[in-house]
């Protein structure tokens, strides 16, 4: 039990390093609170993976401190660190029974085989193992031996966080939601910190109270599922989360105003500032209405989704995609667009202008 | 499914068939010609039955050098599968230093049997070559052409330095080819090395080292050319394994008939070996 605090920390592969993109991780300052339940949310090769070896201690950082409980952990092993982790793919110990896979963790650490035996038949039962705990682990499905990587991360009640690696990708959908549940519900009970790695938002969203976005090594926003959708502090967080994602258009500051083809758009926030290369407005097509006077655009095309109906539309800026009720009439061919401000955003060099 | 039956087909498999006939299946059945008759030459036969079987399975010269084959072969298994899944496990798994120590470890498996009998030999005697004079200089009554114990050690020794690195390349490939998260997996589980070694390595090592076992073991029950050129079978017939005793029979006392029904015998029992070893391995992995 503990929280994990990760200080000014960069990793990289390589011996020497010129520029930001030779850096797997970089500048990462977060704090894990003890007993959170955080997803680790990016695209392949963010840097999420890195990360998570770096906290479990797999791999040691290029700069920056580890803490658990404001101590030094830099230094430390994983076992000393006392972390569990999960991998991508099953690791399950061929030639041993599925019971002395989840009992491996405990024996390595010697504890009393009557307390192995109640844990492990705990464990087996959350996982729905228990039929088969005295079969060779081999013999398994990709799901089983799975569950038993799972099991063994779980098997351990003492240890200082509980780490996902994209756990459940080798597992079929149906059984992807129960384990799931199950892991959320496993939280509520045993109130561990646990870290899930992910690149798929729903995933993400459902699991854990706190997100973590990372982009290209970076953090770029840690936040509830709602922050990260009403509020995203950087457009690639716009984009990424929410289905589809944020429009972003590129558009002109002018002495505090938001300028989108000449035409001021009310924003939540003024902007100070116009020192940027890249200036964008960003706002989710959830907040986005027909109205008789605004943004002139082109009706392109409607999907329907029954729940409701994606709009696409050309503005002159570029493409706006809006969602509207699924009762509602689509004008054809022009009509406008109105934001709606509180959720309109100014964004400099990608990052939210607050 | 259904199978169509189509007996052309069998036009395919001519070509195998044919090639197998001759490199395989004609040369044997001269064997078993002679195995089953008496010859004194200009193509007479005459029938013998099972007579030289029965010679061979009763001589005590056979039971002698087919004692010494197992003694050899068992001794050199057991010294080159753990001494190459060790020198396997010491070996860099990146870097510079993988190329360098394939190339080394590949140099004697280059050099043919016959020039390692050659080196062996001379680097063995006691009086100039480098081991043995090194040995005799070293206070030890070193002579493999005199001593049945140093012949032995002599001959071992050359077959552990020639076959070793096999059993390394293989079990190295079998560790390369396990995915990391293993390695990380164990250290998270807090698995010591040993227990790595024991339920990681040795487990994924599986495969290569059951085809390595039975390379050397084929290869080392069928030895002839490197003790034969080392010691000649010497001395007296302390290092005379199958192989030598065969070649003495066949060619030194020309005696056809004994000598093809020992082939024979022979050939069965590495058939055996291989086929038992086999099965076993293969039975447990459908339990897995």
């Amino acid at each position: 039990m503990a929280k994990i605090t990760l200080k000014d920390l960069s990793h990289s592969y390589l011996k020497t390093q010129s520029s930001d993109a030779d850096w797997a991780v970089r500048d990462v300052n977060i704090d894990w609170e003890d007993g959170g339940a955080y997803a680790l949310l990016g695209p392949s090769g963010c840097g999420k993976t890195t990360l998570l070896n770096i906290i479990s201690g797999l791999i040691n950082p290029t700069k920056g401190d580890i803490l658990f409980d404001d101590k030094m952990v830099s230094n430390l092993n994983p076992v000393e660190r006392n972390i569990a982790q999960i991998f991508q793919f099953p690791v399950i110990y061929d030639t041993m029974t599925v019971y002395d896979n989840l009992a491996f963790p405990l024996k390595n650490r010697k504890i009393e085989e009557d307390k192995i035996k109640a844990k492990v038949y705990e464990i087996a039962e959350m996982l729905e193992l228990s039929s088969t705990l005295n079969n060779r682990a081999s013999g398994l499905t990709a799901d089983g031996k799975q569950k038993i990587s799972l099991g063994r991360g779980l098997v351990r009640s003492d240890v200082n966080a509980i780490m996902f690696d994209e756990p459940l990708t080798v597992i079929d959908p149906h059984l992807k939601w129960i384990l799931r549940s199950k892991l959320k519900e496993l939280h509520q009970k045993i109130n561990r910190t646990m870290i899930y790695v992910t690149h798929d938002q729903t995933e993400a969203l459902t699991f854990a109270d706190q997100v973590v976005v990372m982009h290209e090594g970076q953090i770029v926003q840690t936040g509830t599922p709602v922050d990260l959708f009403e509020k995203p502090k950087h457009t690639f967080v716009g984009y990424f989360i929410g289905s589809p994602g944020m429009n972003l258009l590129p558009c002109e500051f002018k002495g505090g105003d938001v300028m989108l083809n000449g035409k001021k758009i009310e924003t939540h926030t003024k902007v100070k500032s116009n020192n940027f290369s890249k200036t964008e407005i960003g706002v989710r097509p959830e907040f986005i209405n027909f109205s008789s006077d605004g943004i002139p655009v082109k009706v392109l095309s409607v999907s329907n989704t029954g729940r409701h109906k994606i709009v696409d539309t050309q503005s002159q800026s570029g493409k706006i995609k809006m969602i509207a009720k699924a009762s509602e009439d689509i004008p054809s061919g022009s009509a406008f667009l109105s934001f709606k401000k509180e959720f309109t955003y100014a964004y400099g060099d990608d990052w939210i202008i607050e | 499914m259904n199978k169509t039956i189509n007996q052309k087909a069998w036009f395919f498999v001519i070509p195998v068939f044919v090639l197998v006939a001759f490199n395989a299946i004609i040369p044997l059945m001269t064997v078993v010609n002679y195995a089953f008759q008496e010859t004194f030459g200009n193509n007479v036969f005459m029938w013998e039955g099972t007579r030289w079987f029965k010679q061979i399975m009763l001589s005590e010269r056979f039971h002698a050098s087919l004692g010494r084959q197992f003694l050899f072969t068992f001794i050199i298994l057991f010294i080159q599968i753990p001494l190459g899944i060790a020198i396997a496990l010491t070996m860099p798994k990146d870097g510079i230093g993988v190329p360098i120590c394939l190339v080394l470890m590949s140099m004697p498996l280059l050099i043919p049997w016959n020039v390692v009998g050659a080196m062996w030999n001379i680097f063995a005697l006691p009086d100039i070559g480098f081991l043995g004079h090194s040995l005799n200089a070293l206070g030890f009554d070193y002579n493999f052409t005199q001593q049945i114990g140093d012949a032995w050690f002599t001959t071992i020794l050359m077959d552990v330095w020639h076959w070793t690195s096999l059993v390394v390349l293989l079990s190295y490939a079998g560790l390369q080819s396990i995915q990391p998260a293993y390695y990380q997996a164990a250290e998270i589980d807090g698995a010591s090395r040993w227990a790595v070694f024991t339920k990681i390595e040795l487990p994924k090592m599986k495969k290569v080292l059951t085809i390595a076992i039975l390379l050397r073991f084929m290869d080392s029950f069928m030895i002839y050319t490197e003790p034969f050129v080392l010691t000649g079978g010497g001395p007296g017939n302390a290092t005379a394994f199958l192989s030598i005793d065969l070649v003495k029979m066949a060619l030194g006392q020309f005696d056809l008939g004994p000598a093809a029904a020992m082939s024979l015998i022979y050939f069965f029992i590495v058939l055996l070996v291989c086929w038992v070893f086999y099965t076993l391995m293969m039975r447990n992995e459908g339990n897995q």
